[in-house]
């Protein structure tokens, strides 16, 4: 059976892991490589490294960093943050990512997925789909595609979004709540049990892990395939094996 | 040209080589990344690695004539791994993007995964060690690897599977006959077990473990 999969994510601006809340960056939270050994040595069942200034000076030596990463892990690693053409994701892969993770780009231009997944395979193109929940004025709910690290506001549906990414050829989705990010209130689970009902790939629940009764429900209730945290992680309120030990406890599958 | 100690990696254009070089080395094993059929026939042991689409990677092995290369090292039973897509090219067709024929070093066919099913199947699973193997040693039963894929192989031949994984069916997610072994999996992202697998790779390239199960262990 495929297990329940733990993802420690890397925050990463100038060179540093930075914790974000609410998507704005307000403390350093370690050095990458340093995490990233750490994190393949206890167990992470994959790594995302993400730029989260992901402005083009920063560029080189993000791809630097990440191949740096890259020689610690034996495990699968997922990067982006700020790729926008096929160039971009090629560096990305080349640099020692597995996946790659587009956003912003892919909203502006839905076609790089077909083109990424075309190129590289879907299994290499990862959606991240920020999501912030809205109420209009007449009641009614539904979550918004922002871009631009959560800043801007597009009017798309994000579960059609979700749905269509994969049509084009997405091979995973990362599910981002804006409203949970940083929080440690919990996931959005129901942004995560919508989308994960409407589409055949697996859903990476991310943003607002605080307890670990947060990771069991995004299994449970959200239907995910795999939790992505990491302020948790980075100043050690759980350890992926506490984590993993948790999930195991309630009868979910993990590799330990 | 002379045999070198270096196992060849074989470089067709197909991705990212780098995670299995970095475990290549961290397993111990001297390795070069070449698409030189010259250097690949005379190396004394070959990884076909590979990701992307069957039908891209018989079109790479062919324009850099590489499928007769793969042929004779398999007839001159140098041992050889095959990762991946590396592992379903070996068979008669895949049916991913129409029906493309293969490298047909061992009858099969390369499916898609049934609807119903989250595809690809990406994450650790289990692998099951149906039949003994030199490869396994210092791996437990039933060890988590890690897999991408959306095809899988269905073996004309059923002996030739030493390991098995479940994902709605059971398929191979390790086959093994002669001086080849080929996994589903990608040991180069599965941690200790995948490293572990390269380095028994490794010394079954240096003769300190033998290249197969001998023919009184089989098991029917």
């Amino acid at each position: 059976m495929l297990t329940k999969r733990v993802i420690p994510c890397l925050d990463v601006a100038r060179g540093r892991v930075v914790r974000g809340v609410k998507f704005s960056a307000d403390k350093d939270a370690g050095d990458p490589i340093e995490l990233a050994r750490r994190y393949n040595a206890e167990g992470a069942d994959e790594l995302v490294f993400y730029d989260i200034t992901a402005s083009h000076e920063g560029r080189g030596l993000f791809l630097d960093l990440l191949e740096q990463c890259a020689r610690e892990l034996f495990i699968p690693l997922c990067a982006g943050g700020g790729l926008a053409t096929v160039d971009d994701l090629h560096a990305t892969l080349r640099s020692g990512a597995d996946k790659t993770s587009i956003n912003s780009a892919a909203v502006r231009t839905p076609d790089l997925i077909n083109d990424g997944a075309r190129r590289f395979g879907s299994q290499c193109i990862v959606l991240s789909i920020d999501a912030l929940r809205t109420v209009e004025p007449d009641g009614r709910r539904w979550w918004q595609v922002h871009v631009n690290g959560g800043r801007k506001a597009t009017g798309i549906d994000a579960v059609a979004w979700a749905v269509e990414g994969v049509q084009r050829g997405a091979g995973e989705l990362v599910l981002n709540s804006i409203d949970a990010d940083g929080t440690r209130e919990g996931y959005d689970l129901d942004l995560l049990r919508t989308v994960s009902s409407r589409v055949e790939v697996p859903v990476v629940a991310s943003g607002g892990a605080g307890t670990l009764a947060h990771f069991t429900e995004a299994f449970d209730l959200g239907n995910a395939h795999a939790v992505l945290a990491a302020s948790v992680f980075h100043y050690g309120v759980f350890s992926v094996p506490q984590v993993k030990g948790h999930l195991r406890a309630h009868g979910l599958p993990v590799r330990l | 040209m002379m045999r070198t100690d270096a196992i060849a990696i074989v470089d067709y254009g197909a991705g990212n080589l780098r995670s299995v070089v970095h475990a290549v080395a961290h397993a111990g094993l001297q390795a070069v990344v070449t698409d030189d059929p010259a250097v690949i026939r005379n190396a004394p042991g070959v990884i076909l690695p590979g990701v992307g689409a069957a039908a891209d990677t018989m079109a790479n092995l062919r324009s850099r004539d590489l499928v007769g290369v793969v042929h004779d090292v398999i007839a001159a039973s140098t041992p050889f791994l095959g990762v991946c897509m590396g592992m379903q090219a070996l068979f008669t067709v895949s049916e991913e993007g129409g029906r493309h024929g293969c490298l047909d070093a061992f009858p099969g066919t390369v499916r898609r995964f049934s609807p119903g099913l989250s595809i690809p199947h990406m994450g650790w699973n289990r692998v099951h060690q149906v039949r003994p193997h030199p490869i396994w040693d210092g791996i437990d039963d039933g060890a988590h690897f890690y897999f991408v894929h959306s095809y899988f192989v269905d073996p004309g031949d059923e002996t030739i599977v030493i390991g098995a994984t479940d994902y709605g069916v059971r398929f191979p997610a390790v086959i093994a006959r002669g001086s080849v072994v080929a996994t589903q999996c990608h040991p180069e992202k599965s941690a200790a077990p995948g490293l572990r697998l390269y380095a028994n790779f490794g010394r079954i390239v240096r003769g300190t473990l033998p290249s197969g199960v001998p023919a009184s262990e089989e098991v029917a």
